[in-house]
């Protein structure tokens, strides 16, 4: 027990020189004058609205991206004692002194520092040379994109960060794999693995190719692993069962706990609420909640209530009649019936409120005590300011011919009889006798007559309707559409009989004291798919481009401009580094080809690994310098150039509007391949030593143009020098760039 | 020893026999097939490993035998030698060992008496008639009541239109590929149908119209479907309890029937695939006899039915993707089997590159090349296509029109937009009203000929009249500043830094200036696309960009359409974004300069390779264009395989004649749990294989049917099923039918080799057979008889809907959301 007792307390430090310089010249390279420009640049605009949310806990909706990277830059506003009151709407704007601008910055900076040493250890894990290592740390260093991206309120740094992480974690992973299973070191890296994964689709969903590519490699080892049969059944399944656990299940339980802690930070109502249901506008501080608090539960019969739809495309809305009546012919030469109108209204109004009645009964009130109406009743609705009923017949409505028109009924006395009963269908009832619920309960009205449905069309009236959303009766429902479903957001029991009295009634609003609550599942639920959900206005972007471009680095992003002088930021790759990175994904690519027909042939070029180490991937990084084996090679064109190719080409696939700056994960993995490939050219083909050095004496110039390239780049990146229009003119390198030059 | 040689004569013996309907004396050799009566399960995997299958578990040396095909192949089929009785497969094993390095054993194999002639004329004259009465009741499920209803059913609405354009010859346009239609219309035409019927909504009544041969056609094809899966499963699991089950399930499910009974793309396309599965496992199952005839003829009528599948629906594209990845793979064993030299698995590759690339895409450009031969007169089609397009069919205007060839200074031109659907750029006297950009004159595109279409193009710095005979005409070309005049006001072409009026991140275009006088607003940069500067400008064939010359932004339309002010014409904008849309090119269409000599419009005819790529855009923008609303009812692929939901056919009243394309739920939910099945099944299998498990031969046998077989059929159900999943376009049920009938197939292999594992598990012999026997007659009748439940979703009903208790249908209506 007290074994520890009998050995003296050692710690052996091992302190790779190294690592420690390359970060210190990362930290120098990201963090210099990181507080400059002291004004909104680029997509901070974007990013400062919703730290400001975060500032004063106001709920927010944003579809790009889960909320982990938003609390992110949150938490620098929150260290830095940021109050959040600074209006992001104009890049260019300058700062006030309530911004703490250094520390907003200074995480996106620092992960982006970070990621140097950690190309560094990722070539070192899959077991390259020093200097391989050495190189890809460098080049990640000169990156001018990289730069810019990291030194500015933005997440695509955070983003590449943990998605080395999760790479390099996992790579130390399987490295200690062979020797040490189930060691604490093993189990830290493995959790590491998972949690850095979970971390970078918290940040931006693009994460998630990441995820899938080290768990795809993770795949395979385990395959690999359960057809070892050295192995006992049961240490096998221990192995997979820690593997599911770490990678699986941790990272789903991080997912949640990012939308746990941010909806526990964002409790507030705010400008987004309308997005979402009743119920989760219900939970949030004030808004709704203010107003539902303390209505009665179940509806009755006499109840006033107002009916919102589910859907809430193209926004929001409320079932609504008014005093007009439909036009008795449209535009198009058809007629109508001329009777009230019924729509859906995007606002509160006093005409959104419906009273439910008993179609067996005269009155509308609420008896004692009141009937709760059930799933299955047939009802009737009243409108309460015209006191009409809510009617649907065969009339083509006024925009969706193939529908029913509804309408609040008129008695033209020319045979058009009412049709206004409502049979109510609860879609999430418990049981078949369940009660319509205030807030909870999503039900449809089915029409008894024509068993049409209630329906939002989601088409604009013209002028005569109001510019309102269309309301129609639709005869040939298939199944369920949330655009058929209505739930009900206020209500109150209704106590008045006469129609100017249930008038004042009405306008007065609903006040009771009851608290009701979601659960967590049920509002994560809901805010990730309206999240997904969510469509961005798909507008066309100055900047944006197409996946095409960024390879062959045909395109760039004006960041920001000094309000004065010409300097500015641009965001611009470093053009030697891009072009000899996509080589380097040539190269590879040809060159696995070739070994792979040549290994079918039989002929292997590179050696096979031993037995030993068969299972994991290699290890012994210095055992054989020079000359690393086949799997080590996979392994690692496995890591970069699939990383490169899953963080590049679903890209083609997505539809939103693009920019430069989603190349840079990829990005990030080419450049890693770059040194791979070098190593690989000088070990394997470079046969002789003469031609060794000479291969070594063609990097050094290539490297010494990279970083002439970085430097004169260098004023772009940082935005401190202001050019004159000339020298700005000479750096256009290419038609596509759109360097800013001032007119004098 | 003397066992394993008679039982491989055995094998050997049964290649004279034809397998197949149509089989030929060389085609059968390849098809050598032992089959066994339900009554007796045995199962003889020995041909079906024969090839590239087992490849990589054959030791180098016998490689060179069984490529040669002079061995029977007894290698692979060792431990897959699965049979019930154990007694009689215990030499398998041995007999893979000794006798394959034996060489001399083959001729001495081929001289050996042939045994039991009686018994194998008795065994292949019932598997004739098996095939036969699979395909008979096929057939007379598919045919019967065929002509009911006589009108127009959902989408024959579209289809049978199309098929009576190509016999009336008028252009139309769609956003399938044209072969499905082609052949509708062939069916009419050779049953009598004169193209004289509209087909214009789903209910019309077909009177005297003869639409049975179209019917006929379809149902057909559709028929076929059944014999080649039962074909397909028979060749891949080798086994006829399995094979008539996957026949069973196809021929008594409702959906497959309904959709083959209508002038739909559906049956065409579907027999493409299967045929092309088919022939790509009989191609496989050749393997070992390469550069035969029947190889050749498989492998190329794979190619014929890619062609074909391709030629239907671009849906056709998951088979090649299936076929590709099947000749990938067998490329990559014969790449890797040393015994062959480089040069051999060069003409490999040759051959199949020849077979499977070159004939497809000849044969689907051929049907490019019919389609638009057919085709030549002016009809609903043509605003899709360009004006240099137009000029082709006879009929439009622009057909035998003669106008100048290339653009000069003092024409009158109309302008088109290259995105279809967007019309001439066109102005008119109003102003834009107060509020929106500058009031001055409003500049739209216009889908219709009109006189305010009318523009001159004149130089940007001088005022004078071109047309002045006196000057020399001077040609308008790439890069040159000019005006645009608007003919009937003389205003110009103008664009400043106002917003547009719908999009708003847009400049507003106006026409501007008293007589042609404007100001520096007016001038505009001419560019062709992908031209070098200097060069003229065509008519129709130039596509032009218009740079406003001060703001640098790109004259296009937005597409939007304007409110009543502007009399809902588009919008037309200018864009700061310089990015390549169609939508901000143009091309000229007439032009009239009476200096200039007119030349026939023929000259500017666009070859047929562009024929061929503009109609593929169209194709492609078409079906991107096909999106679904928000507030819309639409199927979700998630729907398809829970047979969530139908579709209308026909009828919606008590009164109506109703027919509703549903799948048979017994059928459909079958295959979800032989999915799941198969997964955790195979999963088991593979897990077991990889930690070195040691399966009993039996087993081992079933397993690789299992894997390879089924593994084929589940890629297709993949391949022609998750892709859904990511498609934008609006979809519909019955794009699931074609993954319906992989999972079907899978379904047999599944069910009859799990049937058999059970049976080898019990130890009485006679109470296995009992069981397997059991096993799949329930199977069989239990689909059968969901068939008799549920044969009026298909044959069609009348009366009351399923609620009331005297419906056909009373009680049957187990999802809520199936509405019949």
């Amino acid at each position: 027990m007290l074994g520890f007792l009998k050995h003296p307390v050692v710690v052996t430090a091992d302190i790779n020189l190294n690592v420690v310089a390359l970060t210190a010249m990362g930290l120098l390279s990201r963090l210099w004058q990181l507080s400059y420009p002291r004004a909104v640049v680029f997509d901070e605009v974007y990013y400062g609205q919703y730290i400001s949310f975060y500032m004063k806990r106001i709920f927010f909706l944003d579809g790009s991206g889960p909320p982990f990277g938003h609390m992110l830059l949150a938490l620098g506003g929150y260290l830095g004692g940021f109050d959040g009151n600074f209006l992001w709407n104009r890049i260019g704007a300058e700062y006030s002194s309530n911004v703490p601008v250094w520390s907003l910055r200074l995480l996106p900076a620092l992960t982006g520092a970070l990621s140097v040493p950690m190309a560094y250890q990722i070539l070192s894990e899959l077991g390259f040379s020093h200097c391989a290592a050495m190189g890809a740390a460098l080049l990640m260093l000169i990156e001018n994109a990289l730069i810019t991206q990291s030194r500015l309120m933005l997440l695509e740094s955070v983003l590449i960060f943990f998605n080395l992480l999760a790479v390099l974690s996992y790579l130390k992973f399987s490295n200690s794999q062979k020797q040490r299973p189930f060691s604490p070191s093993w189990w830290f890296w493995l959790t590491l693995t998972g949690v850095a994964c979970s971390c970078a689709v918290g940040v931006k969903y693009v994460g998630v190719f990441t995820y899938l590519l080290v768990l795809a490699v993770a795949g395979v080892h385990a395959w690999h692993l359960i057809g070892d049969r050295s192995l006992s059944n049961v240490s096998v399944l221990c192995h997979l069962l820690a593997r599911a656990a770490a990678l699986l299940v941790v990272p789903a339980a991080m997912y949640l706990l990012f939308f746990y802690v941010h909806l526990s930070l964002v409790y507030r109502s705010g400008p987004h609420d309308q997005i979402m249901s009743s119920a989760f506008q219900a939970s949030l501080e004030g808004g709704l909640a203010r107003i539902t608090q303390g209505q009665p539960l179940e509806v009755a019969y006499g109840s006033q209530v107002t009916l919102k739809n589910v859907l809430g495309k193209p926004v929001p809305c409320w079932l609504h009649s008014h005093q007009s009546t439909y036009p008795m012919i449209y535009e198009n030469g058809r007629g109508s019936s001329h009777q009230q109108q019924v729509t859906c209204y995007p606002f509160k109004d006093v005409n959104n409120w419906w009273i439910v009645k008993d179609p067996g009964r005269h009155q509308l009130v609420v008896s004692n005590p009141p009937r709760p109406v059930r799933h299955g009743d047939v009802v009737q609705l009243v409108h309460g300011m015209t006191t009409r009923f809510l009617n649907t017949h065969d009339v083509a409505a006024p925009l969706s011919p193939h529908s029913q028109e509804v309408s609040c009924y008129v008695d033209y006395n020319i045979s058009m009889p009412s049709q206004n009963l409502w049979r109510l269908d609860i879609v999430n009832r418990d049981s078949d006798a369940g009660v319509w619920k205030t807030i909870l309960s999503e039900v449809r009205l089915v029409h008894v007559n024509t068993s049409a449905v209630l329906k939002l069309s989601g088409a604009h009236l013209p002028d005569w309707g109001f510019r309102q959303l269309e309301v129609v009766g639709e005869k040939l429902s298939r199944g369920y559409h949330e655009s058929t479903v209505w739930n009900v957001e206020e209500h109150r029991y209704g106590k008045s009989q006469e129609q100017k009295e249930r008038e004042v009634e009405l306008h007065s609003p609903t006040q009771m004291d009851v608290h009701r609550n979601l659960s967590f599942l049920a509002r994560f639920l809901e805010l990730q798919w309206r999240m997904l959900t969510a469509k961005s206005d798909g507008s066309e972007h100055k900047y944006s481009s197409s996946p095409l471009d960024w390879v062959t680095l045909d395109t760039s992003i004006a960041y920001w401009l000094h309000p004065r002088t010409s300097a500015q930021i641009h965001l611009l790759g470093n053009v030697v580094i891009w072009a000899s990175a996509s080589l380097a994904t040539v190269a590879y690519t040809l060159l696995l080809f070739w070994y792979l027909l040549r290994r079918r042939r039989k002929i292997c070029d590179l050696p096979e690994e031993t037995k030993m180490s068969r299972l994991t991937s290699p290890v012994v990084p210095e055992a054989s310098p020079g000359k690393y084996s086949w799997l080590r090679w996979v392994l690692a064109g496995a890591l970069c150039a699939g990383g490169w190719a899953v963080n590049y080409v679903p890209f083609f696939l997505m539809e939103k509007t693009l920019f430069l700056y989603h190349y840079l994960p990829a990005l990030t993995f080419q450049i890693l391949l770059l040194p791979v490939v070098l190593q690989h050219i000088s070990d394997h083909l470079c046969r002789t030593q003469l031609l060794r050095s000479l291969f070594g004496a063609l990097l050094v110039a290539w490297y010494s143009c990279a970083c002439h390239v970085f430097n004169t780049l260098r004023p772009l990146t940082y935005g401190d020098k202001s050019l004159s229009p000339s020298e700005l003119k000479a750096l256009r390198w290419k038609d596509s760039w759109d360097i800013l030059i001032r007119k004098y | 020893m003397l066992c394993a040689t008679s039982r491989l004569l055995a094998a050997r013996t049964a290649t004279a026999l034809p397998a197949q309907p149509r089989g030929r004396g060389p085609g059968a050799r390849c098809r050598r097939r032992e089959l066994h009566f339900p009554g007796h399960p045995e199962l003889d995997l020995d041909d079906f490993l024969t090839g590239r299958l087992a490849r990589p578990s054959v030791p180098v040396g016998r490689r060179a035998i069984l490529r040669r095909g002079r061995m029977p192949p007894a290698v692979g089929g060792g431990p897959a030698r699965s049979e019930l009785r154990p007694r009689r497969g215990r030499c398998g094993p041995q007999t893979a060992r000794v006798v394959g390095p034996d060489e001399t054993a083959k001729p001495a194999a081929r001289s050996r008496k042939r045994p039991g002639w009686g018994s194998r004329h008795f065994e292949a004259a019932g598997r004739w008639a098996l095939l036969a009465l699979v395909t008979l009741l096929s057939f007379a499920t598919r045919f019967h009541r065929l002509d009911e209803p006589p009108h127009v059913c959902w989408d024959e609405t579209h289809f049978g239109k199309m098929g009576s354009y190509y016999i009336n010859r008028t252009f139309f346009f769609d956003v399938h590929p044209p072969l499905g239609k082609m052949l509708i219309g062939l069916a009419g035409y050779l049953s009598g149908y004169d193209g004289t019927f509209l087909f214009q909504k789903p209910g019309d009544k077909y009177e005297h119209h003869n639409y049975m041969g179209m019917r006929g056609f379809c149902a057909f094809l559709g028929s076929l479907l059944v014999p080649f899966a039962y074909l397909i499963v028979l060749e891949l699991s080798k086994s006829l309890p399995a094979a008539l089950l996957t026949a069973a399930l196809l021929t008594f499910d409702t959906g497959c029937l309904t959709l083959s009974q209508y002038i739909l793309l559906d049956p065409i396309l579907m027999f493409f695939i299967m045929a092309a599965m088919l022939s790509m496992v009989k191609y496989n199952s050749c393997a070992n006899r390469p550069f035969s005839a029947p190889w050749w003829f498989w492998l190329s009528l794979t190619g014929v039915n890619l062609a074909g599948a391709l030629g239907v629906k671009f849906v056709g594209l998951f088979i090649i993707l299936q076929v590709g990845w099947n000749t990938i793979s067998d490329l990559w064993h014969l790449f890797g089997d040393l015994s062959l030299s480089v040069v051999t698995v060069g003409k490999h590759l040759t051959a199949r590159i020849l077979c499977l690339i070159v004939l497809p895409l000849t044969l689907y450009t051929a049907t490019y090349a019919v389609h638009f031969m057919v085709l030549n007169k002016s009809g609903p089609g043509d605003g899709f296509f360009s004006s240099a397009f137009q000029a082709r069919l006879s009929g439009n205007n622009l057909h035998n029109a003669s106008i100048p060839e290339h653009l000069a200074y003092g024409s009158v031109i109309t302008v088109k937009n290259l995105r279809m659907a967007i019309g001439y750029l066109h102005s008119h006297r109003h102003l834009y009203p107060e509020g929106i950009g500058a009031r001055q004159q409003q500049v739209t595109t216009y889908l219709h000929k009109d006189y305010n279409n009318l523009w001159i193009i004149k130089k940007h710095n001088t005022n004078a009249d071109p047309l002045d005979p006196s000057l020399p005409v001077e040609f308008v070309r790439h890069g040159d500043i000019i005006r645009l005049e608007h003919k009937e006001t003389s205003r110009n072409l103008h664009s400043h830094y106002h917003e547009a009026p719908l999009t708003r991140k847009h400049y507003q275009v106006t026409g501007y200036g008293i007589n042609g006088t404007g100001d520096s607003n007016d001038f505009w940069r001419i560019e062709v696309v992908n031209r070098k500067f200097g060069n003229r400008i065509k008519v129709l064939r130039s596509r032009i960009r218009l740079i406003h010359l001060v703001t640098g932004c790109v004259l296009g339309s937005s597409g939007k359409v304007l409110p009543k002010w502007g009399w809902e014409q588009l919008e037309v904008t200018c864009t700061p974004y310089l990015k390549e849309t169609l939508n901000s090119i143009w091309n000229v269409e007439d032009h009239i300069n009476p200096k200039l000599p007119n030349i026939s419009l023929d000259v500017l005819q666009p070859s047929f390779p562009e024929v061929l790529l503009e109609s593929h855009m169209v194709m492609i923008r078409g079906n991107n264009g096909l999106k679904p609303k928000d507030n819309e009812f639409t199927s979700k692929p998630w729907h398809w395989p829970v047979n969530y939901q139908g579709l209308r056919f026909s009828g919606i009243n008590d009164t109506d004649f109703r027919v509703y394309l549903l799948g048979n739920p017994v059928v459909w939910w079958l295959n979800l749990l032989s999915i799941a099945l198969y997964l955790l099944l195979g999963s088991i299998i593979a897990v077991a294989v990889q930690r070195g498990a040691h399966l009993p031969a039996e087993v081992e046998g079933l397993t690789q049917v299992l894997l390879r077989g089924g593994g084929q059929l589940l890629l297709g159900w993949i391949l022609h099923y998750f892709p859904f999943f990511l498609m934008g376009r609006i979809l519909y049920f019955h794009h699931y039918f074609p993954a319906m009938l992989f999972s079907s197939m899978l379904t047999g292999i599944l069910w009859d080799t799990l049937l058999r594992l059970w049976a080898w598990s019990l130890a009485s012999s006679s109470l296995a057979r009992g069981l397997y026997v059991v096993g799949n007659l329930s199977l069989l009748l239990g689909t059968a008889y969901s068939f008799y439940l549920f044969h009026p979703l298909a044959y069609g009903m009348v009366g009351p809907l399923a609620q009331d208790p005297r419906s056909p249908m009373a009680g049957l209506r187990w999802l809520e959301s199936w509405d019949f």
